[in-house]
């Protein structure tokens, strides 16, 4: 039941990863056969964004929290959950499928059925388009799956008509597209070529977002798939400014090469990408306001914790500095713009609901 | 107001661009067809010579990889930073989904009808008498007292 607090959608928030011992369940007789004779379960299949004891990947105060308390812990009324599972680095398309498959149904038994507050991810590779538009129209049926999630660094720009058979699947079942911070490891994380530090890395993650988003508008994903809404998670947002001043600034002059952009690229984002809010790179209060002074406006912004990765210390997520009048959007009513199955969950309505009779 | 002759129209080709001085005004005299079109050579946006650009037309879309050419030769793209102006009416534009009611109006739609670019070209009132083109100047206040001795 919502508490007394206003209502808080969690728009990204991590499953503990299954071990591939846990999949067996979720496979058929001959990909268990092939897991356990080829001793898969002996391989960790871990993406290495977050090293075990690096000091991004645990937030002392998740420390102790298990996903139940995690979800406590801020008052969350809705988490978007995701598991960010390293088999969709396989090169065998055959198994990758299968064993995303697998985490996918896993997550349904072990964690949606079990954790009403959990809506879930489909969790799919953008190397086989036709493997993932199956494993959607699979789930799709399951309305607890809110989004489709695929990894920020691929082989093939995420603008690319490669992936459409994918965009148009989740447009066709009112599923978001959700890009997660990450990649598959055997392309480099910069596009100007490998780094050599961890420290790198991470840094260099919110610009590949940069890229997807310039990409996205370019390539004319949303004009093709005018319902489809996308998700950047963990992508930090005070990139933003400048990247879309430059990509209007350059439409204006090159337009009649991209015809499709009948208006400037800030107007035909706006309304179908969204941001979560953590991890939120300005120092300070003041440079959150100014940075949020150059976006122009808050609406694209999801709360979002990234359970249980280190982005905020202390006991509150929402940074000093947000207006006031922008929390309910933030903390909920974006959400619901940026997800069609939240805004249609009754649950969520109701939640919601209460929340505006509480404000 | 004044009138100039400034080119004779079989000397003219189609397609052409021409910058012409004339009364110490800078004119950009542009030859579509049948049909010529005066602004003054310089853009409202970073001073550049229009002269110095290229006609081209607009490209309208039904989304990704659809490509149609309209207005052909009707825009006067400046050769600093690509701002394109209606020939026609010195407009720039910035909204290629604009143009599309213009093609057919150019002379009875209302400016607040449309979202257009932030720059407007000043046109010259041109017209064709005879073989001459002839350009309608108005008069720099300071060059007034001497061209009226001279005419």
């Amino acid at each position: 039941m919502p508490s007394r607090r206003p209502l808080r959608i969690d728009a990204d928030f991590h499953l503990p990863q299954a071990e591939v011992g846990d999949l067996l369940p979720f496979l058929d007789e001959y990909w268990q056969m092939q897991v356990v004779d080829r001793e898969l379960p002996s391989m960790p299949f871990r993406l290495t964004s977050y090293p075990a004891n690096a000091p991004l990947t645990r937030n002392p105060d998740f420390e102790g929290l298990d996903v139940p308390a995690a979800l406590d812990r801020f008052g969350t009324g809705i988490a978007i959950a995701s598991m960010l599972h390293g088999v969709v680095a396989l090169h065998n398309p055959d198994m990758r499928a299968a064993l995303l498959s697998a985490v996918n149904d896993y997550v349904a038994a072990a964690w949606l059925d079990a954790e009403p507050r959990l809506r879930g991810s489909i969790y799919v590779s953008g190397e086989d388009p036709a493997a993932s538009v199956a494993e959607i129209e699979r789930l799709s049926g399951d309305r607890r799956f809110v989004q489709v999630l695929m990894l920020a660094m691929q082989e093939i720009h995420h603008g690319n008509r490669h992936y459409w058979p994918i965009y148009e699947a989740c447009q066709k079942h009112g599923l978001t597209l959700a890009i997660h911070a990450g990649g598959l490891y055997r392309i480099p994380p910069s596009v100007s070529g490998w780094p050599s530090y961890q420290f790198e890395d991470y840094v260099m993650q919110s610009m590949a977002f940069e890229n997807i988003l310039t990409g996205f508008l370019g390539e004319g994903v949303f004009q093709k798939f005018p319902d489809l809404r996308v998700v950047f998670l963990e992508s930090g947002f005070a990139w933003l400014p400048t990247t879309i001043w430059r990509n209007d600034k350059t439409w204006r002059g090159v337009r009649q090469e991209v015809p499709w952009l009948d208006r400037k690229p800030s107007e035909i984002m706006a309304g179908r990408v969204f941001l979560s809010l953590q991890p939120v790179d300005p120092p300070g209060a003041e440079e959150l306001r100014q940075i949020l002074k150059h976006i122009g406006s808050t609406d694209m912004l999801l709360y979002s914790t990234d359970y249980p990765h280190r982005q905020f210390t202390g006991g509150e997520p929402l940074p000093t500095g947000l207006p006031e009048e922008a929390l309910p959007g933030i903390l909920a009513g974006n959400a619901l713009k940026a997800y069609p199955r939240l805004a249609a969950d009754p649950a969520v309505r109701q939640a919601a609901e209460a929340m505006e009779e509480t404000t | 107001m004044t009138r100039h002759v400034v080119a004779s129209v079989d000397g003219f080709p189609d397609k052409g661009i021409r910058r012409i001085e004339v009364a110490g005004r800078e004119i950009c005299l542009i030859r579509v067809g049948d049909e010529f079109f005066a602004l003054l050579d310089r853009c409202p946006h970073a001073g550049a010579r229009l002269s110095g650009g290229r006609l081209s037309g607009t490209v309208e879309s039904d989304g990704p990889g659809d490509y149609r050419l309209c207005r052909k030769a009707e825009m006067l793209k400046c050769p600093w930073h690509g701002w394109e102006y209606d020939v026609r009416t010195g407009q720039s534009w910035s909204d290629p989904k604009s143009t599309r009611t213009r093609a057919y109006a150019v002379e009875a739609v209302a400016g607040g009808e449309l979202v257009k670019g932030p720059y407007v070209a000043d046109i010259v009132p041109v017209e064709v008498e005879d073989e001459y083109v002839v350009v309608d100047l108005p008069e720099p206040a300071a060059r007034r007292a001497d061209a009226s001795t001279k005419e």
